[in-house]
């Protein structure tokens, strides 16, 4: 079987992956912001004889090396081994990614191009000849959509034909004095017999155009000393010519030439009355409002959280009732104590904790995949940079943020987005005040334990809403101090609105949920299971008997419940969980937390999840006996009071996120340096932030 | 320096003539294809004139206030 591997590029918003999806009919993740495809992604699937993989890479305006994302790009296309190049481009905005296309066909690899959104084109009265396209370019160019599935086919097949034929010459052509210049250069390197596996025209564009890269090469060969002067004199000349200073000016300039040229011959576009608003105008005249652009923005936020407690707590009482359910039928019938133990107080608890959250998650992601796919996520970026800009963000930083609300690990993949260092160290410390998925169910409970079910919602909105502007004020301090200097610029696209795609929606929903699904299944079941062996063990005998002889001598029904309460208290305390619970205590003290509060909050290090499932597992142990059946919520309102549960929303709100997101930040922060400064720097603001939170609720 | 975009009058079309920047904000704007000769119209700015929302060919950018100083615009004769 033979082996395909296609580059895939295009510009941001052009539908890459979601053309991927059509191809290889598998789910990645698709956004209509900039920034989607944070690092590269690789899908492979059969065709005929053909093994074929594509690699998905970031989207990118041109070949420059501006952000991380395209510099991911760019080094792909340049240093990687790669069979051919498929450019895709917005049948729609032609003249924009053709740039990218004519950049990418300076680099003389196969190559063939997709239009996508042929579709939307013909709705516009776009008539684009494909196949003089193909002509002029020297590559094939093959009309596509992304959405309809139309030409696909014929896409699949063009590959492997471009895999299988030699390569085309490509048709890329400058003005007069570039080309006199590059013959020039060909000529020299020929003369000289030049050895290297690319084409002297190749070489001599990247001379001309001040390519970096080919210039470190070329320097190292002896050829330099007699090319030298051939190319400096051609730089004068090309300058001469155009009265543009920089080469990046001329060069901009001879693609949009180029391009202009191809147009001009190839599309045919009916005459729109460009005096009407578009539908993407009409909608930003209302979404971008001077005035009610914001409040807009809040109260769509704002719905989202009322969404995600309401209609999430309908399913909620099924699924508990469910877990109550199972927990006791199984533990019917399992005669060993210690196992039922097990199975019933650690495993059933412990995962069903976790599961009662789905209907709140599933909600929550897709609240954040419409914000991305409809390309309202850029307006608010637009909306927000002035308001940003003053507290040392950029705009951009934005998409980081919300994306944080869902998982903090892909946000701190997406301040890739920001080229500046110190401004994507900035917005990497403060995603983890944007509370991510995982801690929703903490704040669920917790919320649920302690406040009116009328006013859920707007507490749980209050708790994101405060942590995001206390990390905004967080980013203030910071940028006055730790992250000095030059902000970055910020000059964004603002995609057109598109109508997410219910099926693209389903797909990123059903693969977040699955992964927590699998957390729940995996590492919380493990989790859940450690924190009951460490709550039961060691067993006390002298202890039990004591009690068990105590509560054997009354007859009186209240002592003996009153004692068997005492015995499972004492049981718990002595447990390892409970010793080092004990520990830690005195440092939770002054925040009103007794040691398994303490505990719980530890074992949210590893994932946030885990302190339900500690929570549930360590108050259904300790609870009073005859209230087996009461849920945890109910446990957690009669155990823990008011001010203390304050202070431990706080911490779940600011400290360190989990080991997963730790790690990643660590990475994309560029050291483990970073990791200690975010460490002390959460834990120092989550604790001060509980210590004042708590005092302030114990007035209430 | 003559008239930037935000001297621009609403929803009128102008022609770039020079960036007043380099390095990567330059090559940033070059390219979403704001070059010289670019038609370019102002569309819409937020609150206090913070950001810009201008349209470069088909493309819709947004942009500080900052950036927008740097981009002189000439004016267009459409008819």
């Amino acid at each position: 079987m033979k082996q395909i591997k296609i580059a895939l590029v295009g510009q941001p918003n052009v539908g890459k992956s979601m053309l991927t999806n059509a191809i290889g009919d598998t789910t990645l993740h698709v956004g209509n912001f900039s920034g989607v495809t944070v690092e590269k992604k690789e899908i492979k699937f059969k065709y005929k004889d053909y093994e074929i993989s594509i690699v998905d890479l970031p989207g990118t305006y041109m070949l420059t090396n501006y952000s991380i994302e395209e510099k991911v790009t760019s080094d792909f296309l340049l240093n990687e081994e790669y069979d051919l190049i498929l450019n895709v481009a917005d049948s729609t905005n032609l003249e924009r990614n053709l740039q990218l296309t004519s950049e990418l066909l300076s680099l003389d690899k196969k190559m063939l191009i997709a239009l996508n959104m042929s579709d939307e084109a013909k709705k516009e009265n776009i008539d684009i000849n494909a196949n003089y396209m193909s002509e002029l370019l020297g590559v094939n160019v093959i009309p596509v959509s992304a959405v309809t599935k139309e030409g696909i086919d014929k896409l699949v097949h063009n590959t492997v034909q471009t895999f299988e034929k030699p390569k085309k010459t490509t048709k890329l052509v400058f003005s007069e004095a570039i080309e006199e210049e590059i013959l020039n250069i060909e000529t020299h390197l020929s003369e000289n017999k030049y050895n290297t596996k690319v084409s002297y025209r190749k070489i001599a564009i990247d001379l001309i155009s001040e390519n970096k890269e080919t210039y470190k090469i070329l320097h190292d060969e002896p050829i330099w000393i007699t090319l030298q002067p051939i190319l400096l004199d051609s730089i004068k000349h090309i300058k001469t010519h155009h009265d543009e200073e920089a080469m990046i000016d001329i060069f901009a300039d001879e693609f949009m030439a180029f391009n202009n040229g191809i147009l001009t011959e190839t599309v045919k576009v009916q005459n729109v009355d460009s005096s009407k608003l578009t539908t993407t105008q009409k909608i930003d005249n209302i979404l971008i409002h001077p005035f009610l652009g914001i409040p807009i923005f809040l109260f769509l936020m704002w719905g989202l959280f009322q969404l995600t407690f309401e209609i999430g707590s309908i399913p909620m009482d099924w699924i508990d009732g469910f877990f109550v359910w199972l927990g006791n039928s199984v533990g019917d019938n399992i005669s060993n104590n210690d196992i039922r133990s097990l199975v019933v107080d650690g495993l059933i608890a412990g995962v069903g904790a976790v599961v009662l959250f789905i209907p709140n998650i599933i909600i929550l992601f897709v609240g954040i995949a419409l914000l991305e796919s409809t390309g309202y996520m850029s307006r608010v970026a637009y909306l927000l940079d002035g308001f940003f800009h003053k507290f040392g963000l950029h705009g951009q930083s934005f998409i980081p943020l919300v994306t944080g609300f869902g998982c903090s690990i892909p946000a701190y993949m997406s301040a890739r987005i920001l080229k500046n260092d110190s401004d994507r160290l900035l917005t990497l410390f403060i995603i983890g005040f944007m509370s991510c998925g995982a801690r929703l169910p903490v704040y669920v409970l917790f919320v649920g334990a302690f406040f009116s079910p009328e006013s859920s919602g707007n507490i749980l909105f209050a708790i994101y809403i405060s942590g995001a502007i206390l990390g905004i004020i967080m980013a203030k301090i910071l940028k006055m101090t730790a992250f000095k200097g030059e902000s970055e610029p910020f000059v964004m696209e603002m995609p057109k609105y598109r109508l997410p795609s219910a099926v693209l929606i389903w797909h990123t929903v059903k693969s977040k949920t699955w992964m927590y699904l699998k957390k729940a299944g995996t590492f919380i079941a493990a989790a859940a299971v450690l924190v009951w062996f460490l709550s039961n063990y060691p067993h006390n005998d002298i202890l039990t008997n004591s009690y068990e002889t105590k509560i054997g001598l009354t007859s009186n029904m209240e002592i003996k419940n009153n004692l068997s309460n005492e015995l499972n208290q004492k049981l718990l305390e002595q447990s390892y969980l409970g010793q080092v619970g004990k520990f830690i205590e005195p440092i939770f003290e002054p925040l009103g937390m007794d040691w398994k509060m303490a505990v719980a909050l530890q074992t949210g290090l590893a994932a946030k999840e885990v302190v339900v499932s500690t929570l549930g597992v360590l108050y259904s142990l300790g609870g009073d006996v005859d209230e087996q059946d009461s849920t945890l919520i109910e446990r957690l309102h009669e155990h823990i009071p008011f001010a203390s549960a304050v202070a431990f929303i706080i911490i779940m709100m600011i400290y360190l996120p989990c080991l997963a997101a730790t790690i990643v930040f660590s990475k994309e922060a560029g050291g483990l340096k970073y990791t200690v400064y975010l460490f002390l720097f959460t834990t120092f603001v989550a604790y001060s932030c509980a210590f004042i939170g708590y005092h302030v609720a114990l007035n209430f | 320096m003559g008239k930037t975009i935000i001297d621009c009058v609403l929803n009128k079309s102008y022609l770039v003539k020079k960036l007043h920047t380099t390095g990567a904000l330059r090559q940033r704007l070059i390219s979403f294809g704001i070059l010289k000769g670019t038609p370019i119209k102002y569309l819409a700015s937020t609150k206090m004139n913070a950001t810009y929302e201008i349209q470069v060919g088909k493309m819709t950018l947004a942009l500080r206030q900052e950036e927008a100083m740097k981009i002189e615009v000439e004016e267009y004769e459409t008819n």
